[in-house]
């Protein structure tokens, strides 16, 4: 049963190609950021670094690292965790800004 | 071992592996060996914790120094809380109880890292041994309270660094722990059980096991960050350099908030399993109980800020964490009624292991009232820093956890060591326990409430009487302990040998021999029906094991 | 069931193994979630002093470590492709490259830091004493976040020195790459984490 699970996914492997894509993007991405940082944009740099950060991971972590194409339970797992981390966050914020 | 019909099973204690002889233990891969080898080491520090813990009220017994001066007070509290939350509570029913029986549970052969699982107790013994050696390194022993709060633990000259690292290793120790148990929950479960056929206490140790992923690396970076400080002084906790030692406490708590969740769900776990067996009936709200320990790893992972409230941070925040603490404590109320529940015409069978769960009840729901007068910030600022919070958690770890630890090993013992223990004895040392533990610990509550601050050695004459009726209970209470373990161990060695199933339950470790074999079953497990369904106990337990 | 044997007959579980990888990168996100969590407390409360510390710091050598990394993601993803289609000479390729990426990375990160001490801006450092305290905290978690990410960098490169030794004597091959797809998740986690670091350290001004 294991064994179809891991063939199923290969099957699904992006190639050379897709994954070339994907650098590409993730390059062109970092010139963006890197481009915008040089204006003056106020109180909003922090918001658009960290955009291109998220969608320079949402790649990473779904084609690189495979999540798009595994077992849907490696998402849910990874959901939580990032929800734990945002909650944290958040919870955090609440002391340091009201301070 | 099985009834005189069948070929008595080999059992793993008679295995033999690559190696032999003691290395065949501490090189063992056997779910079974290295869950013995936890119980041992844990029992050992757990006895050192009490000793300290003995010493502590021997002091307490008068004002003044009475055996000890401030310095050594403050180190034998630091050392008490670091041996008995590190090395006792927290690894404590999951490591033991949760890596012998874990894997039996489910029917299957072992965890699935078990290599990684070894390499988790050595963690545990290097993280011990680095401990005990910072004793005796240069500054002398840490006397910063387990807490290690900065700016203290910063500037003090004691031996900081490597009790902090041996923490380190132990947090990693706890973090495998809970890789290992999840993933072998998800991947290794028998043909026929379903989650909602898995034992409560598997429940619980996997919720256990989320918490110990989430929570555990929060404190292992706080424990690098204060290594940091003391070698670079790089100033993220220094005032004078612009840190904020309150983010130390953040950050700190972010673990240490959850890690209690991680001491008390497998205790509830524990609990989901006997109740059942000596009511002789299903378990009230199976799902309930289930989601509720997910709730409460969940939610527990929100309330950190509860131990801060007098620490300067926001209003806005104090309210915010009051509010979710109240939240927590919600599931766990589910659980205390969902088990009174099922014990409400159920057919009692009175044992040591439900003497103990009775106890449980009585004290964690002590320890649980009051976590609700320590969560709200009004009646918080009068009781932080005093005994009242000393009681509390006393309540809920050793009342709650430590008890229930104590159940498990009485539970277990036929299953673990093939013999049984004396249930006159041991029904008699629950008693004592209790006794010395109201005595010693209720009183606390009361000390705290009258303003005896904790953590200090000495005191004002009003609290002489208190502390002298507690420090009696301390003796009773230990006097309870040696009965315990007296019966326990003369046991091992003369009890009367344990049937497979001794007290008639459903759920699998009671379907092989006492102890089990190697690979925990001669038969391939199938599950037909829940582990609570007393109504189909004769279809689904096959004879030898009835 | 086979009661002489010597082990447990552990069947092959990939999907187990990638499991527990996943569940352990989560508590490597988590260790450097606090030190975000900081990074955040302080960017608030020192806002100025943080775009000015910034200054300081090598946005070339920066946005080149970064390139690097997410070059070093890709030859990794290409090794595993290629493993699983078979041809182990190119798998290797890619492999190598990888770790020598990851050592140029370290390089660059070694003149980074040297630039730094020899300016004196480093914790204790003569430099550093004279300046705010939001910048002395800018450096500190500049140092912090760098440093533990460079040692995961490192600890990276034995794994896969690790993982292409396993290549090489065929231990991972067509049909057991498990290892190496292991190896491989590790290696993106480094490049996650300096997705992050490098806008909130250099892209700040």
């Amino acid at each position: 049963m294991e064994e179809n699970l891991v063939h199923q996914e290969h099957k699904n492997t992006p190639g050379y190609g897709y994954n070339i894509l994907i650098w590409l993007t993730l390059i062109s991405l970092t010139c963006v950021s890197v481009a915008v940082a040089g204006l003056d944009l106020g109180a909003y740099i922090l918001l658009t670094a960290l955009v291109i950060a998220t969608i320079k991971s949402t790649l990473v972590i779904n084609i690189f690292m495979h999540i798009k194409f595994d077992d849907p339970i490696f998402k849910l797992f990874f959901s939580l965790i990032i929800f734990t981390l945002f909650v944290f966050f958040v919870l955090t914020a609440f002391d340091i800004l009201y301070r | 071992m099985s009834n005189s019909n069948s070929i008595p099973i080999k059992s793993f204690y008679e295995y033999e592996g690559k190696h032999k002889g003691i290395l065949g233990w501490i090189l063992s891969t056997d779910h079974k060996r290295i869950g013995l080898l936890y119980l041992w080491s844990m029992v050992g520090f757990f006895l050192v914790g009490v000793f300290l813990g003995f010493l502590m009220r021997l002091e307490m017994l008068s004002m003044g120094p009475t055996i000890m001066g401030p310095q050594t007070y403050n180190a034998i509290f630091t050392l008490h809380g670091i041996i008995m939350i590190f090395l006792f509570i927290v690894p404590g029913i999951p490591a033991a109880f949760g890596n012998f029986l874990l894997p039996i549970m489910i029917g299957a052969e072992d965890v699935q890292f078990p290599r990684l699982n070894l390499l988790s107790w050595w963690l545990y013994v290097t993280g011990g041994l680095f401990a005990i050696v910072s004793l005796f390194l240069s500054g002398g022993p840490i006397d910063t309270g387990w807490t290690f709060y900065v700016p203290y633990s910063i500037r003090t000259s004691t031996q900081v660094i490597l009790p902090l690292l041996a923490a380190f290793i132990l947090g990693f120790s706890s973090i495998l722990t809970g890789i290992n148990f999840i993933t072998t929950v998800h991947r290794m479960r028998a043909k026929g059980m379903t989650f909602f056929k898995l034992p409560l206490f598997v429940w619980a140790l996997y919720a256990t096991g989320w918490i110990q992923i989430i929570g555990t690396p929060v404190i292992g970076i706080t424990i690098l960050l204060v290594i940091i400080e003391r070698v670079f002084s790089v100033g993220l906790f220094d005032p004078a350099l612009g840190g904020d030692p309150i983010l130390f406490q953040h950050l700190f708590w972010i673990y240490s908030h959850p890690a209690v969740y991680i001491m008390i769900l497998p205790a509830m776990g524990v609990v989901s399993e006997i109740i059942p067996t000596f009511a002789r009936k299903h378990i009230f709200g199976y799902k309930a109980i289930a989601f509720s320990s997910l709730a409460i790893a969940f939610i527990g992972t929100l309330v950190w800020g509860h131990h801060m409230f007098t620490s300067g941070m926001s209003d806005t925040a104090r309210w915010v964490y009051s509010f979710l603490t109240y939240i927590v404590a919600l599931p766990s109320a589910v659980k205390v009624f969902n088990w009174v529940a099922t014990m409400y015409k159920g057919s009692i069978r009175m044992s040591a292991p439900f003497a103990f769960v009775m106890a449980f009840i009585v004290l964690f729901s002590i320890g649980g009232l009051t976590g609700l007068i320590l969560g709200s910030v009004a009646t918080n600022v009068h009781v932080h820093d005093t005994y009242f919070v000393v009681a509390h958690f006393h309540f809920v770890m050793f009342g709650g956890t430590g008890f229930i630890f104590f159940a498990a090993m009485h539970y277990w013992f036929a299953k673990m060591f093939g013999k049984m223990y004396n249930e006159k004895i041991a029904m008699t040392a629950v008693g004592i326990l209790t006794v010395g533990f109201l005595m010693l610990y209720f009183t606390m509550f009361i000390l705290g409430y009258e303003g005896m601050p904790r953590r200090y050695y000495d005191y004002l004459p009003q609290f002489q009487f208190l502390h002298i009726f507690a420090t009696v209970g301390s003796w009773v209470l230990i006097s309870g302990l040696l009965l315990m373990f007296g019966n326990l161990l003369y046991s091992l060695k003369k009890g009367a040998p344990a049937k497979a199933n001794p007290w008639n339950g459903m759920t699998l470790e009671w379907m092989t021999s006492s102890p089990p074999p190697f690979e925990n079953f001669n038969y391939h497990p199938e599950i037909k029906y829940g582990p609570y369904e007393y109504e189909h106990y004769d279809e689904a337990v096959k004879d030898e094991y009835k | 069931m086979n009661t002489n044997s010597q082990n447990i007959a552990h069947h092959r579980d990939d999907f187990g193994s990638k499991m527990g990888m996943w569940l352990f990168l989560f508590t490597e996100l988590i260790l450097f979630g606090g030190l975000f969590i900081m990074y955040m407390v302080y960017r608030v409360e020192y806002t100025e002093q943080f775009h000015l510390a910034a200054k300081e710091l090598n946005l070339a050598l920066g946005t080149i470590n970064t390139l690097i990394l997410l070059t070093s993601s890709l030859t990794m993803v290409l090794s595993i492709v290629a493993i699983g289609r078979g041809s182990k000479k190119v798998s290797i390729i890619y492999l190598i490259a990888t770790i020598l990426l990851a050592l140029g990375f370290m390089v660059i990160k070694a003149f980074e830091w040297g630039a730094k001490f020899s300016h004196g801006l480093y914790p204790g450092g003569a430099e550093l004493a004279n300046l705010s305290n939001g910048e002395v905290i800018f450096f500190g978690m500049y140092f912090v976040m760098t440093g533990l990410h460079a040692l995961h960098v490192l600890i990276g490169v034995v794994i896969l020195s690790f993982m292409l030794v396993f290549l090489l004597r065929d231990k991972i091959n067509k049909d057991n790459f498990i290892k190496l797809e292991a190896g491989g998740l590790y290696w993106h986690l480094v490049d996650l984490i300096w997705i992050y670091l490098f806008p909130l350290f250099y892209l700040l001004h």
